[in-house]
């Protein structure tokens, strides 16, 4: 058995050597460089470009503006394309934006010998605009919107309203003697925060544009290049080498159509466009702000009778993925607690701050803060429930098919995720312990739960092709679509194809790097997809293979196919398992037989049809410094229902990272902007709080493993939900702790100061 | 790639100073973890600079023969803090520096360039102004000594002229003698991270350790410059400690600063560290002396 095991991640040695070759390792001696010129108002329109005192600096070579690009408005999202013209993307911007609608939005772009020169002159670039007033607030968008749209297909500024309605609403609120809890919830714009930043390179090559970039998603990427630029797809190859983390923001085309676009006005000569820190903060993309207004009636019995949503999301300048996050988020609104009338409104809304796109679970952090202080709330007015007997009674239950999207609950392991979790931390006695406290530190122990889909269907379309070749030695070759961005997917690949091949593990070379003129096609590593979709494309694939090697040691054999089998590395004979030949044997006959030479190969797609749920929970205890508005983390402890776990060891890194970056959503980060501007205020990584190792609690992790039958290998998603139930465990803590509900994030010192002052806590 | 005009390279103290009286717009690099920044922000592209980081001569701490410990400013923070004298004499300053950026920053930064900066955050400053230290400063003409309470002459702004340079830090032994401090750094991170305030407090007791003695308070980010608080220190200089003197003396101490609403930190909420910050300063400090409260 591989699956299961702790293995060491394939590209450890090659990262740990710095012979992992990275975009910026792979750039040419003779590369360009380009800068963006970024607005410097936040609505409003370019008038003209004064480009003289720019052109005078030497080294430079061309400048491109707004004026020079082509007009083709195109979509960015990091999502399959569908073929019907209602389902896709919004496509609302231009490579370079004369309709200017965000402090910094990209307006112009210097290409010179240098970066010296091209960040001179682009400095010296005089920029004409007219200005409008600028809307930085989601709600003021959709209710004062102004007399110019910030998209005029938009006049609005709402992008998607949707609503949805489960059982019959109004008359469910009739039943006598429910509790009304109402409550406002809000989250904040933070970032993905890869250690490397946006880049890419790009050049000309035998007709075709060629982009080196840093993407999770090099196969849709070369589709929205070809978009942008008004090309065939084919005109288009899109090289992904490793990479340093994504968490989403790569689900997107960032800098690649642009750079595309630099590189053909030079005559292919290879143009890099390298976003720095900053830019990479305001210019890219970035987790959704949203704010949940919910009304919940509850029995005295602890159950939901009816449950209402009205949920906005900054979607920022620009489409992106839109609709896509908030309509998820409500949607789990219903999932995770699927009693009673439940009825949702969400509105996905322009403002003049920067774009919103994908982000580690994908809306999902956001109703999962908001939903579990709710809940959270709802339990401090029940004479009967506690945290757990109130969750336990309401939420989802094995078999359950969600009526608004059909998906399944094949497997879960969430009521013994609680009972592992409510043991490890000591629930029962620090709720006893914690009763009562006065004083200026107090103690509070808090929980969140969470229910998350595996990939994308049927919203959107899920297809995963895998490629094997069998190497003289009986060795493989292992080419996928799906992109490894540091969560472990070609080890975890590795072991699966290994396991389906029976063969070692270590005889499994999985090519890291995608080239869209070479990897067979999948849409990329987004939506704790890769190891459920492409898992089932690299068994599939694996099967498929085998069957071959089979057919062709059965010529070798003289014996019949439906005898053999390849086990452990070894034909044997079904049945008795007689070791019969060897793989390596079978692999160097079929390379190099005089009279029946095979290069035996195996391409398969898997359509996927199918989805499920994964579970988990977090627990907290801390304690809180009221004087100086201090959270100190305890202990915290996540446990996941993710199915089989394919690889423990990376699956605990994977929550671990999960689980920092939910703490730092939950206590610290926050992208800020001028209100007057709009410019982004703390744009590097001094001043967005992002967590540091001394900062980071130690990080408990624990799994329940029931085999998901819908799972290649009984697997469900993981990769994006430990990020999902840290935030409002912290803020349930607090609830504890102190007394005060805190119905936004982050829990920063600023706003515990506000909170505990208005709370009259601190005097 | 780093934007700079002139880079300047002396190989002696004399040589530096001839230079910089020959370039006085030029800046003195000496660890970089300041200028760097701003050079690659465009504030300072295209400058020139007189690179002092090799000059040993200004590196080092020692105790002179009246006691006063000397720090020259090309020492390291990281060397600080491990230094056998700061570790006997002025700990306080030691865990100060301690808490600047993560360990390379420690590695690279220097005190000289902490307070040359001029900036209010910055976490020596508070505890040099709360031991009254003293500054060497030389040119060509020759060597001044300024009390460091004058040296800061506004937000970035310090007493230096054109052709002036940083050569000694100076804590005379009156003031560190039987006097114990503590430095609290508050800051939204435990690391890599500005303070949102500082506060460095030190105290020398009266004999039977009853009655405070001495309290010096000094701040960081309570004002546009690094300052004391002198109506809190005068409040408690010759009292009985108790716990209502502590609570006094930080309420006093709020009357002495000016801090500032940005979108880093409210007024508000600085006034509210201001005082806390006190208080516990001041009561580790008292214990450190050998006091109870």
């Amino acid at each position: 058995m591989v699956v299961g095991k702790k293995i060491n991640r394939v590209d450890a040695v090659t990262k740990a050597d710095g012979t992992a070759k990275y975009t910026e390792d792979l750039l040419d001696d003779k590369c360009l460089v380009a800068k963006v010129l970024h607005s410097t108002i936040a609505n409003g329109k370019v008038l003209s470009f004064d480009l003289e005192e720019a052109k005078k600096v030497p080294g430079v070579v061309k400048i491109i503006t707004s004026f020079d690009v082509p007009d083709i408005q195109y979509p960015t999202a990091g999502h399959p394309w569908s073929t019907e013209k209602a389902h896709q993307d919004v496509c609302d911007r231009k490579l370079l934006n004369t309709r200017v609608r965000f402090y910094g939005d990209e307006i112009a772009a210097v290409i010179a010998d240098d970066e010296i020169a091209a960040d001179h002159a682009r400095d010296l670039i005089k920029v004409e605009y007219e200005e409008y007033p600028a809307i930085f607030d989601m709600e003021e968008s959709v209710n004062n919107p102004g007399d110019v749209p910030i998209h005029e297909e938009k006049p609005n500024n709402v992008i998607v309203k949707s609503n949805y309605e489960v059982l019959d609403y109004d008359e469910a609120v009739k039943e006598p003697g429910l509790i009304k809890v109402t409550g406002v919830y809000e989250t904040q714009k933070v970032q993905q925060c890869h250690i490397e930043n946006a880049s890419s390179f790009a050049y000309k090559e035998a007709g075709k544009v060629v982009v080196v970039s840093a993407t999770q998603i090099p196969h849709i990427v070369r589709r929205v290049c070809s978009q942008a630029l008004g090309c065939d797809m084919g005109k288009v190859r899109i090289i992904k080498p490793y990479l340093g983390g994504g968490f989403g923001n790569r689900q997107d085309a960032l800098t690649e159509p642009l750079n595309a676009f630099l590189t053909l006005q030079v005559g292919g000569r290879p143009v890099k466009l390298m976003y720095t820190r900053e830019e990479t903060f305001f210019g890219t993309r970035s987790r959704h702000a949203m704010k949940f207004y919910i009304t919940s009636y509850v029995r005295p019995n602890g159950t939901f009778a009816a449950r209402e949503i009205v949920a906005y999301s900054d979607n920022g300048a620009y489409g992106s993925h839109a609709h896509a996050l908030v309509a998820n988020a409500v949607n789990a609104f219903r999932m995770m607690y699927p009693v009673g009338a439940i009825k949702g409104v969400a509105y996905t809304v322009y403002t003049n701050n920067p774009t919103a796109g994908a982000m580690r679970a994908y809306g999902i952090p956001q109703i999962g803060f908001a939903l579990e202080a709710h809940v959270d709330d709802i339990i401090a007015k029940l004479p009967n429930d506690d945290a757990i007997s109130f969750r336990k009674k309401n939420m989802m239950q094995l078999g359950y098919v969600d009526p608004g999207t059909t998906i399944t609950c094949h497997s879960t392991g969430l009521s013994e995720c609680i009972d592992k979790g409510r043991e490890a931390i000591g629930w029962d006695e620090k709720i006893e312990k914690y009763k009562n406290q006065t004083g200026d530190v107090r103690h509070g122990v808090g929980m969140g739960i969470f229910c998350y889909k595996t990939g994308v269907y049927p919203i959107a379309l899920e297809t995963s092709a895998c490629r094997m070749i069998l190497n003289q030695d009986g060795s493989i070759q292992l080419q996928v679509g799906a992109t490894e961005i540091g969560q472990g997917a070609d080890t975890v690949f590795s072991q699966m194809a290994a396991e389906t091949l029976s063969i070692p593990f270590e005889n499994v070379h999985i090519l890291s790097q995608q080239d869209t003129d070479v990897t067979p096609y999948d849409t990329g590593a987004y939506g704790s997809r890769q190891t459920y979709v492409t898992g089932m494309a690299v068994r599939k694939t694996a099967e498929s293979l085998k069957n071959k090697i089979c057919d062709y040691a059965a010529w070798m054999l003289n014996k019949d196919r439906i005898d053999l089998d390849l086990v452990d590395n070894h034909i044997v004979r079904v049945g008795t398992n007689d070791v019969l030949i060897s793989l390596k044997e079978v692999a160097m006959e079929a390379c190099y037989s005089r009279t029946n030479s095979n290069h035996i190969a195996a391409e398969e797609t898997h359509h996927c049809s199918d989805n499920t749920y994964s579970f988990g929970v977090c627990f907290a205890d801390i304690e809180v410094d009221i004087p100086l508005c201090q959270i100190k983390v305890n202990r915290i402890i996540n446990v996941h229902d993710s199915g089989t776990i394919i690889n423990p060891q990376t699956a605990e890194g994977q929550v671990h990272g999960g689980m920092s970056m939910g703490l730092g959503y939950g206590l610290l980060e926050k992208m800020l902007f001028d209100p007057k501007t709009g410019r982004m205020l703390n744009s590097n990584l001094l001043d967005y709080k992002l967590m540091t190792a001394i900062d980071t609690p130690d990080l408990e992790v624990a799994f329940v493993e029931p085999k998901d039958p819908s799972g290649p290998y009984g697997n469900k998603s993981l990769g994006e939900p430990p990020v999902i139930p840290v935030a409002p465990a912290l803020r349930n803590a607090v609830y504890n702790a102190t007394g005060v509900a805190i119905d936004s994030i982050p829990l920063n010192p600023e706003k515990l100061f506000q909170e505990f002052t208005d709370a009259g806590l601190i005097k | 790639m780093y934007d700079f005009n002139n880079i300047y390279q002396p190989k002696t103290i004399e040589e530096a100073l001839k230079m910089k009286s020959e370039h006085p717009e030029a800046l003195i690099l000496a660890g970089g973890s300041d200028i760097l920044i701003q050079v690659r922000d465009g504030k300072l592209a295209g400058c020139d600079v007189i690179n002092i980081q090799p000059l040993n001569e200004l590196r080092g701490i020692c105790v002179e023969d009246n006691g006063s410990i000397l720090i020259r400013p090309l020492t390291s923070f990281s060397h600080i803090t491990k230094n056998p004298i700061i570790e006997k004499f002025l700990p306080a300053l030691g865990f100060a520096v301690d808490q600047i950026g993560g360990p390379q920053i420690r590695n690279i930064g220097t005190i000289g360039g902490n307070i040359c900066n001029g900036v209010t955050s910055a976490d020596s400053a508070s505890t040099l102004k709360a031991y009254d230290a003293v500054l060497e400063i030389a040119s060509v003409d020759g060597i001044r000594l300024l009390p460091y309470a004058d040296f800061s002459k506004g937000p970035g702004k310090v007493d230096l002229k054109g052709n002036e340079i940083l050569t000694g830090i100076r804590v005379p032994k009156e003031s560190y003698e039987n006097t114990y401090g503590e430095y609290m750094k508050y800051s939204v991170r435990r690391a890599m991270d500005i303070a949102t305030l500082g506060c460095s407090v030190n105290v020398r007791l009266t004999d039977d350790k009853k009655s405070i003695d001495r309290v010096r308070i000094a701040y960081g980010v309570a004002g546009p410059t690094p300052m004391r608080v002198p109506t809190a220190e005068k409040l408690g200089n010759g009292k009985v400690i108790t716990e209502q003197l502590i609570t006094d003396i930080a309420e006093a101490a709020l009357t002495d600063v000016k801090p500032r609403t940005s979108w880093r930190a409210s007024k508000e909420f600085r006034m509210q560290l201001i005082k806390e910050l006190c208080k516990r300063s001041l009561r580790t400090s008292i214990k450190k002396a050998g006091g109870t409260i």
